[in-house]
């Protein structure tokens, strides 16, 4: 008895995945602007709260030569990143797990990463969209004054800062079961961005609270963020690069564990 | 290697023989899980070229295990899974496969066009996109959300997924699922011109008339083994006796309301089950008219007789139910 084998056409392969991680990107971001439910929130939360604190609480306001608007354009534009990344990736993996949906994508040719890399550029696509938005609103409402080069900085620091919470999003996912990821997605992302200090500067929390702040992601890239406009109130840029670092590669960890458990059960 | 009896296809529709190239293999599978639940037992499953072979069998009997396992899903505990003698588990093993799968939720903001277009993409040889439309009866509703479609609708969006590739080798979980009875034998339809255009289907489905009208091949499956093998015909009769006993003789069902006991009954012979629900009591024999003659004579008083062959339905229930 003799077994059909393999034998495939010669195409190149590499132009073909780069063709579907291309597709995929672009179909993951459509469908996630067209989500309504996610698009508006994820991008008007940071933009109503920006609205309200940053601009029309603190009309011109300064505290030494600092710009309140243009500080607390920073910590939400953290805040907004941080939200695009957990809800696209997180809650909108759980959902396609639960589904099943993902096992049908497993069971076809698409390379795993394509699915992975699409979500996480869609995260960072967001990012840009959110962090853009707030910056616009900052100037045109709030007479910040943005160089070129902060803004420059401001988008760089969103393309990589959103990874350690696309890690976060995908452990979430997996080790969160789907009904309860949006409520436990909220509950760990409200109280974290406010520790962090994104809400309310970190110089008027309360000490113990400062202390604890170092242990928040969203601290850290909140910091980068107020360097890239000279603003950062502690540590150094590499103590907070570390600090991202080691959260990434946490979550990292547990999603692997989680991952691993899965395929074991499966 | 499992035994599959030789007997000549009793299909009035005249279907092609398969050829014997091997497709797809589960080889000598076990698959145990880690709470100890044993899914799969030392498994031996083959897929032909250009066969439909469908997979019958109760919830829990290991069925999905086994379509995961060759869909590259799941790792067996021990043995081999192989398609076009690759493992499945490869992606690059998979551009001859589609997939059909019960799926709660697809994305929904996406058109119909966009998801085909998607799955188009994983391909190197994909089927032109205007014949999946009609193949898959999607004519109008490509610039539809997918959210919008209605349960069968949306099943059909799914088919169109699973053939997007042109695949040589098709997975259909119940695939008809929520269709109308048109849209059912339009489904039917396209999978019958599937094999023979040498495709390979494999199905699994609780519409045991689907699997009949379907199938040149039935492989019932029960607590992770097979129990019985064979064409339509030969489940059939082979479900009305004891696994294991090779029989081609045509078993009947007797129902009547008798007053002969059930331990009388069996001592008649060519009876190989007599039991009693009530006032019925259903004897299964491969000599029914023998059979008939002793049990008229035996009982003066007997009504009701109801001669029968065997269902699908019933050589299944009977192949999978409990063995003590």
């Amino acid at each position: 008895m003799s077994t059909a084998t393999l034998d495939l056409p010669s195409i190149k392969p590499l132009t073909r995945n780069i063709s579907i991680f291309m597709r995929e990107t672009r179909y993951e971001f459509l469908r996630l602007m067209r989500t309504r439910s996610f698009s508006f929130s994820v991008v008007g939360f940071p933009v109503v709260f920006y609205l309200f604190f940053g601009i029309i609480m603190n009309r011109g306001q300064q505290i030494g030569a600092i710009s309140v608007a243009k500080y607390v354009l920073a910590s939400y534009a953290v805040f907004g990143m941080v939200g695009a990344a957990l809800f696209g990736i997180g809650v909108g993996l759980a959902a396609d797990l639960a589904a099943g949906w993902l096992d049908l994508k497993r069971a076809s040719p698409m390379p795993p990463l394509a699915y992975v890399l699409a979500k996480c550029c869609s995260a960072v696509f967001f990012g840009i969209l959110i962090v853009s938005l707030l910056a616009l609103m900052g100037i045109t409402l709030g007479h910040v004054s943005l160089s070129l080069a902060e803004y420059g900085r401001m988008i760089a620091l969103t393309v990589v800062g959103v990874i350690p919470f696309v890690c976060m999003g995908l452990a979430l996912a997996l080790l969160v079961p789907f009904s309860s990821a949006p409520g436990i997605t909220n509950m760990i992302y409200l109280p974290m961005s406010f520790c962090g200090g994104l809400w309310v500067p970190l110089m008027f929390l309360p000490h113990f609270m400062q202390k604890i702040a170092v242990l928040m992601p969203t601290y850290h890239l909140g910091q980068l963020m107020l360097g890239a406009f000279g603003y950062a109130s502690t540590g150094t840029t590499l103590s907070h690069w570390y600090g991202l670092l080691g959260f990434t590669l946490l979550m990292l960890g547990i999603a692997g564990t989680a991952l691993r458990r899965l395929e074991q059960n499966s | 290697m499992s035994a599959v009896l030789e007997l000549p296809q009793t299909n009035a529709m005249p279907v092609p023989r398969p050829s014997i190239d091997a497709v797809a293999s589960l080889d000598h599978i076990t698959k145990r899980f880690p709470n100890g639940v044993v899914a799969l037992d030392n498994l031996c499953l083959t897929l032909r070229r250009g066969e439909v072979v469908a997979l019958l069998g109760p919830n829990g009997a290991g069925k999905s295990t086994a379509v995961k396992l060759l869909m590259g899903l799941s790792s067996p505990t021990s043995g081999t899974v192989s398609i076009f003698g690759a493992d499945p588990r490869n992606h690059s093993a998979r551009m001859r496969t589609g997939v059909m799968l019960q799926v709660g939720k697809a994305p929904e903001m996406l058109r119909v066009r966009e998801h085909i277009e998607l799955f188009r993409g994983y391909y190197p040889n994909p089927m032109a996109y205007a014949d999946i439309i009609k193949v898959a009866g999607l004519d109008g509703l490509e610039s539809r959300f997918f959210g919008q479609l209605s349960g069968g609708q949306k099943q059909r969006v799914l088919f169109a997924l699973a053939l997007a590739g042109d695949p040589d080798l098709i997975f259909l979980d119940e695939p008809t699922v929520g269709l109308d009875i048109k849209s059912r034998r339009g489904m039917w339809a396209q999978i019958e011109l599937l094999a023979s255009r040498g495709k390979t289907v494999l199905l699994t489905t609780h519409y045991l008339e689907e699997a009949d009208s379907l199938a040149q091949r039935i492989v019932v499956i029960d607590k992770g083994r097979i129990v019985c093998e064979g064409t339509p015909a030969e489940v059939k009769s082979l479900g009305s006796i004891a696994p294991g006993a090779s029989n081609s003789r045509s078993m009947k069902i007797i129902r009547c309301a008798t007053t002969i006991p059930p331990h009388a009954l069996l001592n008649i012979p060519g009876v190989t089950s007599a039991t009693v629900s009530g006032e019925l009591t259903t004897i299964l024999t491969s000599q029914a008219e023998s059979t008939m003659r002793e049990i008229l004579a035996l009982d003066p008083s007997l009504h009701s007789i109801d001669v029968q062959s065997p269902k699908l339905e019933d050589a299944f229930l009977a192949l999978t139910g409990d063995h003590e």
